[in-house]
């Protein structure tokens, strides 16, 4: 599957929902079955900070693909971040520098990418596409 | 006094006059519980809103023709109703400002340059970041030191280490009436006293408490008081300084420019009196009459009923919430105003904030701007739940449930 067929795919799951909170059910679902990251990893150079919550995020490249692993301290960023992985982990660098995250607001999430949401998540899809940018010219 | 008579409390009432409350969010009926980050706001002053700007809009204090002389007239008469509610001596001692952080930044530099090496500035450590960063620039600047008083687990001022750092050194104590995020109401009275005894001066952040109570400045007796007409019902974009007189006149201006000024050549500048002296610019006209409507409403509420309701409804809150497992309120002090604060282990406030709106409810989550606090309690922040005289109990019912919905999810 590619970029889009991921998106499209999560955007498909989204519409079963009836109510935002069954959608939130689903995301801290997500959030709760994400892998941590070690506290001992949650180091500054991972840290994005939020104004609310708090992201770590882990970048590695291997084999011409990017690989994230990201955690929270708030459950339902966390969530998000699961849908982020999900769509861009595996991605070459140059599809993932120019990707469009139109899943986001298709599925109503758009206010968590919001600057003035300050949860740490923006933050973390700019780091993801900086790590991505980093490694373009390497593929 | 008011042109409207003062009515026995009567919550349904009040809620008639406020537009804001009647709409749906997300498919339910709006709870609003965030009135410590901005109020809603009435028909009275609403209407003076759309009024000004419709048929009234001219620029004041320059103009022969009929519509700026009575704009002018009306932002006068705001400032006069302003005064007489706030029991100031004179009009000239309110000036209008931005807001809260605006008046704080103007006493923070005027009365600050009076200030020099050795001369120290005490603080609490429940101040607003609004009455803390204005005087660590200050203290920069001039050279002075800040200090800031304890409180206790409870979230109380400890008076006994805030005396003991309170001496001839002291030349000014900022510090807030009520707390934003405790709800903690501080002796202020009393802290203005022994302030005094020592010879420093006191500028009170009156930000949370304007609102929640009846204000007299002339029997609180201190030297500056400050808020923000947003969160008293009034537009955003205007507030208020009171300062006594004497020491409003020794103050040199803070911005210069238009309107402020008695005769500028190119050689020398003469400044206006007070309260002009502080008021550099077109000021936000609409802002002041509005602020002034505000007042008018304000002064139609029993405020003493009002503020019995709104303790009644924290204290309802706080009584249903503290039987959830892991739910910590905090601030406990023994004498607070309608602010519920509160975290629980193990979950991020931002988690149940989320949950709370999409269930029509606005709560505040976070450190609201009152960082050195959140250290001092070890947690990133808490979620707010803070009530005005507007508020029911049924809505506090609904919160309750979605609170435990909330939790039940995210546990
Ligand atoms: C205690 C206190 N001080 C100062 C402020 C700052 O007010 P403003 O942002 O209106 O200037 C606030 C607002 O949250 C406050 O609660």
């Amino acid at each position: 599957m590619n970029l889009t067929e991921k998106q499209e795919e999560i955007i498909q799951e989204f519409e079963v929902f009836d109510d935002w909170m069954e959608k939130y059910e689903y995301i801290i679902d997500l959030g709760k079955d994400l892998p941590k990251i070690d506290e001992v990893n949650k180091t500054d150079d991972r840290l994005i900070e939020g104004c609310q919550s708090r992201v770590w995020l882990d970048a590695h490249f291997d084999n011409g693909k990017m690989h994230f692993t990201a955690d929270s301290d708030a459950i339902i960023t966390k969530g998000i971040i699961g849908l982020l992985i999900r769509v861009l982990d595996g991605e070459n660098p140059s599809d993932i520098a120019t990707a469009d995250l139109f899943f986001i607001s298709k599925i109503g999430l758009q206010e968590h990418l919001s600057p003035t949401r300050a949860n740490g998540l923006l933050g973390m899809v700019k780091r993801l596409k900086l790590e991505a940018i980093k490694h373009i010219s390497v593929s | 006094m008011s042109d409207l008579e003062l009515k026995p409390f009567n919550v349904r009432e009040i809620r008639e006059e406020f537009p804001a409350l009647r709409q749906q969010i997300y498919g339910k009926n709006l709870i609003y519980f965030d009135n410590g980050a901005t109020s809603q706001k009435p028909k009275l002053v609403l209407d003076a809103i759309n009024l000004f700007y419709s048929k009234e809009n001219a620029n004041i204090h320059r103009g022969v023709h009929y519509m700026s002389q009575k704009a002018t007239t009306e932002y006068e008469a705001a400032r006069q109703r302003i005064q007489r509610y706030l029991g100031a001596r004179k009009s000239e001692e309110i000036i209008f400002t931005k807001g809260t952080t605006d008046s704080i930044n103007l006493v923070a530099y005027s009365f600050g340059l009076s200030l020099s090496a050795g001369d120290e500035v005490l603080i609490s450590a429940m101040e607003h970041h609004s009455n803390i960063v204005p005087w660590q620039m200050l203290c920069e600047r001039q050279g002075c030191t800040l200090k800031v008083a304890p409180i206790n687990q409870r979230g109380e001022l400890i008076l006994e280490e805030f005396d003991k750092l309170l001496s001839k050194k002291t030349k000014l104590v900022a510090i807030t009436h009520i707390s934003n995020t405790l709800g903690t109401i501080n002796p202020v009275k009393e802290i203005i006293e022994k302030a005094h005894a020592v010879g420093a001066k006191v500028l009170v952040d009156g930000a949370q408490s304007i609102q929640h109570m009846h204000i007299n400045v002339k029997e609180m007796n201190c030297d500056f008081y400050v808020f923000s007409s947003h969160k008293v019902f009034g537009p955003t974009g205007i507030g208020v300084l009171y300062g006594k007189e004497e020491l409003l006149d020794r103050m040199p201006p803070y911005q210069v420019g238009g309107d402020m000024i008695s005769r500028v050549t190119f050689e020398r500048t003469t400044y206006n009196e007070l309260p002009f002296k502080f008021e550099a610019g077109t000021p936000h006209i609409a802002g002041g009459i509005c602020l002034g409507k505000a007042f008018e409403f304000l002064e139609s509420i029993d405020m003493e009923s009002a503020e019995r309701h709104e303790r009644e409804l924290a204290k309802y809150a706080e009584d249903m919430l503290a039987t959830f497992e892991g739910l910590q309120i905090i601030g406990e002090a023994k004498n607070k105003t309608s602010v519920v604060s509160f975290s629980v282990k193990g979950i991020h406030p931002f988690d149940i904030g989320t949950l709370l709106d999409k269930q029509g409810i606005a709560v505040r989550t976070g450190h609201h701007c009152t960082q050195p606090l959140m250290d001092f309690y070890g947690i990133p922040g808490t979620v707010r739940a803070s009530f005005a005289f507007y508020n029911t109990k049924q809505e506090i019912d609904t919160f309750v449930e979605a609170v435990e919905r909330s939790l039940s999810m995210l546990k």
